[in-house]
Parts: structure tokens; sequence; C-alpha cells
């Protein structure tokens, strides 16, 4: 039998959120985000989560509440997409820069213009340079996993540093799928309160947020790259402990599905990569030796273990839902910089791909795999219709 | 009422000296005064600005209490989050949360903000430390600027007197929510400023205070006539000195009308109105406005 309910997934979500017993939640309601709010808007109306729902009037205001409380030394939560990400992202890089462990799951959405609500990865990609982890899931049940354990990774003091989870718009937030949620005392063993290093108390005044001269500000720059480096073995460690926890496996810094002695390894984050496995099976069965890498953690972008990951393919196949306009994907930018000047030195191409919330298809896959089997693509795009021109410009 | 302890009779450089603010500095003085009268159990949330430039630069503080700064416009949603922590763990009977920022901060980037905070009831006190321009980027225009003024984005030139609009009545817009205390004080009258910090404090719920603050470097003003130019504004009717508690209004009187050239001429922000040709129709117009207060307030007893 199989553990678990069929929930919807924002609902499990909002579940998981509540079983790590925030204590301030602020967020403000944006497609395809909200009915994760919602659902926990109602937990805490009926009482199951004793937590203040802050309801905001903007993003901006929504990140800087769960900034403060964070200040204050409480667990805290928020959640948001695309034009919300992006209005908060001048808070979301002061969290990261005041060291404080806020966790935040990011329903992947493209970003405007066009106003288009339907998901691709382009607006947490946007924000990987901003000092927070990014983890990035497959599925529901992956989802929830991961905001378990971002909490953990976020509030070890080698850490101290806030987490993203991200999870693809409607793909995942809308589906349902049966989701194994742990009880409130699993949880409660596997994370403990949040235990703050320096936080705003009257019996013992601190300053927070003081402004730094060019003789110091480049330091806090230092320590985060630093401290990212160390958290890729936190993130390892947390996602060993949850293992043996909950008995079910989390791949920490990325899964490999049968890349071991494949020859060209796709690369890709997030929910895709369901798709992408099929194919690799299907490409396996007729003799291919394909593989998939599926990313999770995005940033610290773990660039040892994926040298050593990949090391042994002659092509990496890097789909992904972004665009740096007028350069390249990130992921593959990412992955070339893993490479260069290294003795091995797979050919790497870059795809992009579902941007806007274009379906990927079996076959867009199969083309793709194809293709860089031989050629070097860059920002390739992959599944454009044939009406491309534009009145006046030309694609 | 915040408990007065022993410690709290030591609470007079709460911002300790040894800041970087100029002299005369009109807002480094409210701002001790504001944590003077509000004692060691508070938390302080500052905008940038230059109170927050002068006072944290890393690794000194002038900061004897829990202060912290995020960002330029987020200064009243950092302080709903601190205080909805501070509700959620039990600390709001023994901790009051003080949100302050400049006049930009407040009148204009930090207006939305400061709105939700407002309307959605945090037991928060917001300070504006009205210096009317954006002083720690080098004088630049805000919508609490007063009408005529020279800044440096509303210089007078061939075509302009300086800033072409009146200021923005942020106290009103305040009071629009509906919030239980709503003040209007200045550095130059210390007791004043002093009295209505601890009566914002004693209630619960939001709480607006506006305390004016000269800016020597900002408005040409001699470091040492902080004070008078502080009470000439107040005396001249061009800034009421009021509070409105649950909607009953009380305003400091003035003995008698001093002229607004009396409080205009000898700030250089406000020097292109006067010389060869007298701009006598904007120096009218400022009276009117000086007058308008007088008859809206009554501050002159008849
Ligand atoms: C989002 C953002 N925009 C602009 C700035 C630049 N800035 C910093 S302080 C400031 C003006 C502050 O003016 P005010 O709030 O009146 O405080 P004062 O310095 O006059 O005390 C400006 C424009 C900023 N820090 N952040
Ligand atoms: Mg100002």
């Amino acid at each position: 039998m199989v553990k678990g309910r069929m929930l919807q997934g924002a609902r499990a979500m909002a579940e998981m959120c509540a079983l790590c017993r925030p204590k301030v939640i602020s967020a403000y309601p944006i497609t395809p985000q909200t009915l994760i709010v919602e659902e926990l808007s109602q937990i805490v109306a009926d009482g199951d989560l004793e937590a203040e729902f802050i309801n905001v009037e903007g993003e901006h205001s929504a990140a800087s509440v769960v900034l403060g409380a964070a200040a204050v030394g409480v667990r805290v939560f928020t959640c948001s997409s695309s034009q919300g990400l992006l209005l908060m992202s001048e808070v979301i890089f002061n969290i990261a820069g005041m060291r404080l462990p806020v966790v935040m799951i990011c329903v992947n959405r493209s970003v405007s213009a066009p106003l288009n609500i339907w998901n691709d990865q382009q607006d947490s990609i946007i924000m990987r340079d901003s000092g927070w982890i990014q983890l990035y899931a497959e599925n529901n049940q992956e989802t929830c996993d991961l905001l378990l354990q971002a909490h953990k990774i976020a509030e070890d003091h080698r850490v101290m540093l806030p987490a993203m989870v991200c999870c693809d718009g409607y793909v995942l937030p809308h589906a349902y799928e049966i989701v194994d949620l742990p009880s409130q005392a699993e949880v409660d063993a596997f994370l403990p309160s949040y235990d703050p290093i320096y936080k705003l108390d009257i019996d013992n005044p601190t300053t927070m947020g003081a402004f730094a001269d060019p003789e110091k500000y480049m330091e806090t720059r230092y320590m985060i790259q630093e401290t990212m480096k160390k958290s890729l073995s936190v993130i390892e460690e947390v996602a060993r402990d949850f293992g043996s926890s909950f008995g079910r496996s989390s791949y920490g810094l990325f899964e490999k599905y049968r890349v071991d002695d494949a020859s060209t390894v796709v690369v890709a984050l997030g929910s895709m990569a369901g798709t992408i496995k099929d194919v690799v099976d299907e490409l396996r069965d007729q003799g291919e030796k394909v593989g998939i890498l599926r990313l999770i953690c995005y940033r610290p972008f773990p660039k040892e273990a994926l040298y050593e990951a990949l090391s042994a393919a002659e092509n990496i196949v890097i789909m992904e839902k972004d665009i740096s306009l007028g350069g390249s994907g990130a992921v593959a930018t990412d992955m070339r910089a893993v490479f260069y000047g290294r003795e091995a030195c797979p050919r790497i191409s870059g795809f992009i791909l579902g941007l806007g919330g274009r379906d990927i298809t079996v076959d867009d896959i199969k083309t793709t795999i194809s293709k860089a089997q031989h050629q070097v693509a860059d920002a390739d795009f992959v599944g454009l219709k044939e009406d491309l021109e534009l009145e006046g410009i030309n694609g | 009422m915040v408990k007065v302890e022993e410690r709290d009779k030591f609470n007079d450089h709460l911002l300790a000296s040894g800041h970087t603010a100029c002299p005369g500095c009109g807002q480094s003085l409210a701002a001790r005064l504001v944590l003077r009268a509000a004692g060691r159990n508070v938390m302080v949330v500052n905008s940038t600005g230059c109170l927050e430039v002068f006072s944290s630069k890393y690794p000194e503080s002038a900061w004897e209490v829990p202060w912290i700064h995020s960002l330029f416009e987020n200064t009243s949603a950092v302080a709903a989050g601190i205080e909805a922590a501070l509700k959620i763990t039990g600390q709001l009977d023994r901790v009051r949360v003080i949100a302050q920022g400049g006049d930009g901060s407040t009148a204009d980037i930090g207006l939305g903000a400061i709105s939700g905070m407002l309307e959605r009831g945090h037991d928060v006190l917001y300070i504006c430390y009205d210096n009317e321009a954006y002083m720690n980027t080098g004088i630049q225009r805000s919508g609490s600027t007063p009408y005529y003024a020279r800044t440096t984005t509303s210089p007078p030139g061939k075509v302009s007197r300086g800033n072409w609009r009146p200021k923005k009545d942020v106290p009103q817009i305040a009071l629009a929510h509906g919030i239980p205390y709503v003040a209007v004080a200045s550095v130059g009258y210390p007791m004043d400023l002093d009295r209505k910090v601890r009566k914002a404090l004693s209630i619960r719920g939001p709480k607006y205070v506006q305390i004016h603050v000269p800016c020597p470097l900002g408005w040409g003003t001699a470091p040492e006539r902080t004070i008078d130019f502080a009470r000439l504004a107040v005396l001249t009717g061009l800034y009421p000195l009021y509070e409105v508690e649950n909607g009953e209004l009380r305003a400091l009187k003035i003995p008698k009308k001093v002229p607004v050239e009396e409080y205009l001429k000898e700030q250089v922000r406000f020097r292109h109105l006067f010389g060869k040709e007298d701009r006598k129709k904007e120096i009218a117009e400022i009276q009117g406005i000086a007058d308008q207060n007088i008859e809206k307030f009554g501050l002159i007893v008849k």
C-alpha cells in the first residue's frame, strides 16, 4: 500500500509549512502561489498553527515582515512567484546580507511582459546572486521534504543563510498527488526550534543592519561566499539525516538517474525531469547510453560534485526554463565554468525550453538530445512555433 | 504603560554621543529626545537616511537599545514583523516598537508600507523626522519639502521659483487611517515632544508622530540656530504643533502671529524669494498657508 494522502500540492505544502511551526508568516497573493497562502490562512484561522499571519499590502512588505520577525529570533515563512518575487528582490538581497535564515517557497512562474501566469523558472533564477540557498523540487513530495530540510539547513549555525524552495507553478501546487507528510512528533524531532545567534533583545541590545564602508563591505560578501561553499556539505548532511529519519531518500545536491555509464547526460531542474526520465528509459531501451542529472541545489552551485559526477560523459545537455537575455541560459553558463580548464572536457550544450508554460514534449526532448550529440548548442530555443514574425520585429 | 525601572533614570544618551551627525543636526537631537522619553524597553527600526548613516557605521553604533536598519522604504513593514514576533512570543507587554525614518522615507517611498502598518493595527509608534528633503543623498526634494524651497532637484531658475508644490500633509493621511494617536512636534519644543512620545507609547495600536527637525546643511542655516528656526516655524504658523487623540484635536497655542518672512529670510533655501526683486507673490502665498493653519488649528487665542 502507498503511504500518504491524495492532496493538492498547495495543501500539502501548506501543511508541511505548518508542521515546521513558523511563528510569523507573511505573504501576498499571486498566481500560481495563491493557493498556498489561502491554505495557510485557513490553517491559522482554524487554530491548527499558532502563528501570526500578516496580510500585507504587497510583496516588498511580506518579505520585510518576515525579515523583522526573523530578527527577533523566530522561525518565519513566506512564499511568492514571478512579479511578487521581483518586487521582493531588494529585500531578498537584504535578508541574505543580514544572515537571517528566512525560508520561502517560490512557485516558479515566468516574468512579464508580456503578462503570462504560467510556469518557467526565470523568477527564481534571477535571484541566484542574492545569497539565498536555492533548492528545486521535482514533485510535491519533494517540495514538502525540501521545505522541512530548508529550515534545518538555513538555521544551522554553520550556515545562517536564507533558503528558497522552488517548485514549478501549476505543474506542482495545482496537481493532486499522493504525498506522505510526517507527523508533528517526527518533524519536531528532526527540526528543533530555531536557536538564533543574534537577535533583537532589550536585555542584550544589538545593532543590526549597520552600514559598512569600503573597508568592511567586501568581507561580508566573502563570508557569504565561503559559507555558501561550506553549506554544500550541510545540505548533504541534512539530506542524509532526512533519509534516516523518514525512510525516504532525499538526494541532497542532485539526483543521478542512469548517469553512471552514460555518454550523454541531460541536466535539468524541477518537474521537467519527470518527462526526461521517461525519455531516458525509452532511449536506453534502444541501446543509447543516456542519463539525467537532476540538479536540486542550484545555489550554492555544487561545482566539484558536478565535475565528479559528469566528467565521464561525452555530452552534457542542459535543458532549462530561463534565459539571461543577450547571454545564455543560467545553468549552462554555470556548467561550462565547472569544466573550463579541467581535464575532463565534455561537449556542453544549452537549450531553452518551456518558457511561459510552453509544453515540453517527449519529442522536444528527443530532438534536443540528438542535436546535442552532433553539435554544440548555446541558448538554443526548443519548441518555437512557426508563426514567429512579429509586425516590424523579426524573431 | 512601559514600566519605569531604576535604569530608566539614565536614559539621556540612549542615542550615544560620538556619532557623525553634522553640527546643529536637529534630527540627532530629536532622536535622542525620543529615546529618552521611550526608555530602554524599545526596539527601534530605522529607515535608510541621515540618522541611520551617522549612527551605525560598522563596527561602531550609537544605539544603546536594540536597533535594526533594513532598507529605505520598508521600515514600517519590518516593524510590523517585529511586533508580530513579539506578540506571538509573549513579549509585547514589556517591549515597545518604534519605526522611524526621514520625511523622504515617510512621505514618499515608504508611504505604502506605513499605510499598511497603520491600517492593520500593529502596535507600533511611527516617527517621522521631517527635515523637509532627502538630506542623506544631498538635499533633493521630497513630498515634504515646503512650497518654494530650493533643493538640488527643485532649484530656482529662469522659469522656476523653487519647489512648485506645497508640502504633503502626512499627519492628516495618517489620521485618515482612524488610528488612536497622531501628533506633530518640533525639536524646538522638547518638553512638548517628550510628552507626545510618552503619550503615544502609552497607547496600544498604531501611532504616528511627526517631528520638525531643522537641517543646517540642507536649509543653509547656522548650526547654532537650529532651535531658533524650529521655533520660528511654529510661531509663524507654518508648522502647527497639534495632536489628535481618539479624534480629539489639541493644538499648541502661539502668543502672536510672527510674519513668515522672519522664518524664511535667513534660510539659504528661501533666499531666492528675497533680494533685488522681492518675490512678493510667493511670500504672500506662503503667508497664506500659515494663516490657514492658524485658522484651522485655532493657534491664536482670540
Ligand atoms: C530604494 C532606494 N532608493 C533610493 C535610495 C537612496 N536614498 C538613501 S537615503 C535617501 C534620502 C533620505 O531622505 P529622508 O528619508 O528624508 O531622510 P534624511 O536623510 O533627510 O534624514 C535616498 C534617496 C535608497 N537607499 N533606496
Ligand atoms: Mg529628510
